[in-house]
């Protein structure tokens, strides 16, 4: 038997219809091949009996015709997502311990539709990293290499489990959250595909905050194809998050056909950075040729504000997380440091609790917030991002999508970007706007650099603009035809 | 602007993370660093810009003011305090808070 990892979702979706293989067999063949992957760390924790009991389901429902859109679908889910009675960290100390009761939405709709749960997905902690060396358990392992060198790269971060899962098949396919890029730039720098939505697409509800109104769930899938799968069933209005757009979702696989001819696709004159990688440069050139060939029209067009985005973001994301992660106390659930003083209590929690990157950027966002401060940091970064926002709806009038690098570089080694913190932060460069603004992205894997490490480019649409997104990529994949697979080191 | 080693303790004070006074120096340069970067944001000019707090153009939806069922409705006081480090009859217990 051909190896049943190796299949898409839609594969797997008409295989199972076919009666060719079970959700059984799918899901032990994930099991043992995720098992046996210890070296990549991308799972902090695996759920095999769950999953072998969700493909029996499925299989008896797909014997009896009646199977749902992701039935027997063996799916990894970020650990940021609170998982009914299966413990639940965000790669967090102070989370120690934490069993939800509850299931989050996105995780419950997966559940609704078939899926099953394979287990739960290393990240940054609290999704706060680009490379997921701030996870408590350790970072997550690329399954690329620099050709033949040894050197444990990094998948990109916050969600480095998920990307990595799916590159290495771990996972059919994973749930991802994206705040400033957490999505695009794992999926660039793993050759998966990565999808943030449009924000309040997906229900925050059940999903361990960072940055509520930069928060946003998506998917990590192998092709576009299964992107616009997992997208239609993760996202849904929800009365339980008050940001959660009440209209219907679209059947995201039906807008894939259509190519773009006739479309208009911007190229932001700003993202060219100085000293930026030529590798990159020659890659966005190529996507922009390939969509020139099928009828595109491409334009340059301007986005002088783009160079305030990063900053705007570390105040903002800084500012909100400081007031999330005030719940993390000491009394309600985690990890407790004993004090006989509670004040004492609180801070040796939070101290201990806490990793280093997480702390530095809830002291940001403490300071940024105090008095005195607010109006010259925090409020200002507010009316900048409003110009920014403004400033992309305008160029939205006149183009359908955007063509971007999803990443300013490629995959790069542990240590390498750690000790400076700006020089992590500028990872989401080239995504970062499109959570300030709220809008759709996607990243496609799009070739490899001269180390043989991928580099992906990224789409952006106007808010709810997924389908016109979604037949970008979809032809920009086929123009492309990357179909270059890691070696497998691991197994 | 530019944090002190005292800023740098009432910051962290007001964040409720203890820090050691070694831990400081490091994090003053680190954290005047990323302000220093961010500064570059006193050059635009946002005079008569609305500060933006939501990327979704729709007010807040209002409900019923009733309880409601399922995860987010009440009488679970088992599922409330069953994370919490110490408890006692579904209470929360903590260190003593007024002397």
């Amino acid at each position: 038997m051909t190896d049943l990892t190796k299949k898409t979702i839609a594969e797997l979706r008409d295989g199972y219809a076919a009666k060719d293989f079970s959700a059984a067999e799918v899901t032990d063949a994930y099991l043992s091949r995720a098992e046996a992957a210890t070296d990549l760390n991308a799972y902090v924790r695996m759920t095999p009996d769950l999953a072998k009991s969700q493909a029996k389901a499925s299989d008896e429902r797909i014997a009896k015709g009646e199977a749902r859109p992701l039935e027997g679908i063996p799916l990894g889910i970020k650990d940021l997502f609170c998982t009914k009675d299966i413990e639940t960290n965000a790669a967090s100390h102070i989370l120690d311990g934490f069993v939800p009761p509850y299931e989050s939405t996105v995780s419950q709709n997966l559940l609704d539709d078939g899926g099953v749960f394979l287990g739960k997905l290393n990240l940054d902690e609290f999704a706060m990293g680009s490379s997921n060396e701030t996870s408590y358990y350790g970072p997550v392992v690329n399954p690329w290499r620099r050709g033949n060198e040894e050197t444990k790269l990094t998948p990109g971060g916050s969600s480095g489990g998920s990307s990595s899962a799916v590159s290495a098949r771990l996972c059919a396919a994973a749930t991802a959250t994206d705040t400033g890029g957490s999505i695009r730039q794992p999926a660039s720098l793993t050759a998966t595909v990565g999808i943030k939505p449009t924000y309040g697409r997906c229900s925050r509800w059940g999903i361990v905050a960072f940055a509520s109104s930069l928060d946003q769930a998506g998917p990590i899938t192998r092709d576009v194809r299964d992107g616009a799968i997992m997208l239609s069933s993760m996202a849904s209005h929800d009365p339980k998050d008050s940001t959660s757009i009440n209209r219907p979702v679209p059947d995201y696989e039906k807008a894939l056909e259509g190519g773009v001819k006739g479309m208009k696709i911007g190229i932001p004159k700003e993202y060219r950075l100085d000293g930026m990688n030529e590798e990159i440069d020659a890659v966005w050139e190529k996507g922009a040729q390939l969509l020139r060939d099928q009828g595109a029209e491409v334009v340059e067009v301007s986005l002088p504000l783009t160079k305030y985005a990063l900053p705007v973001y570390y105040i903002v994301a800084p500012a909100e997380a400081s007031s999330n992660l005030a719940r993390y106390d000491g009394v309600k659930y985690g990890l407790r440091v004993h004090d006989d003083n509670i004040h004492e209590m609180y801070m040796k929690t939070r101290a201990e609790g806490f990793g280093k990157e997480v702390q530095r950027r809830l002291m940001i966002g403490t300071y940024v917030l105090s008095a005195g401060y607010y109006d010259a940091y925090y409020l200002r970064a507010q009316r900048v991002r409003k110009k920014i926002a403004d400033e992309l709806a305008e160029v939205f009038k006149s183009v359908d999508l955007l063509l971007t690098p999803s990443s300013p570089g490629a995959a790069f080694g542990f240590g390498e970007k750690s000790a400076d913190p700006i020089e992590m932060y500028l990872n989401d460069v080239f995504t970062v706007t499109a959570n300030l603004a709220g809008i759709p992205g996607i990243s496609v894997p799009a070739g490899l650099d001269a180390q043989g490490l991928p580099l992906g480019l990224q789409l952006l649409a106007p808010a709810f603009g997924e389908e016109t997104m979604l037949r970008g990529a979809r032809a920009l994949e086929e123009a492309l035809g990357f179909d270059a697979q890691p070696t497998e080191w691991w197994t | 602007m530019s944090l002190s080693d005292s800023d740098v303790k009432k910051v962290a004070k007001l964040a409720r993370i203890a820090i050691s006074d070694d831990d400081v120096p490091h994090l003053k340069n680190e954290l005047n660093g990323i302000l220093s970067w961010i500064e570059q944001l006193q050059e635009v000019d946002v005079d008569g810009v609305e500060a933006m707090t939501s990327s979704v153009d729709v007010s807040l939806p209002m409900r019923d003011d009733v309880c409601a069922e399922g995860y987010t409705g009440g009488g679970q006081p088992e599922n409330v305090t069953r994370n919490a480090p110490k408890t006692e009859d579904h209470f929360f217990v903590v260190p003593k808070v007024v002397e």
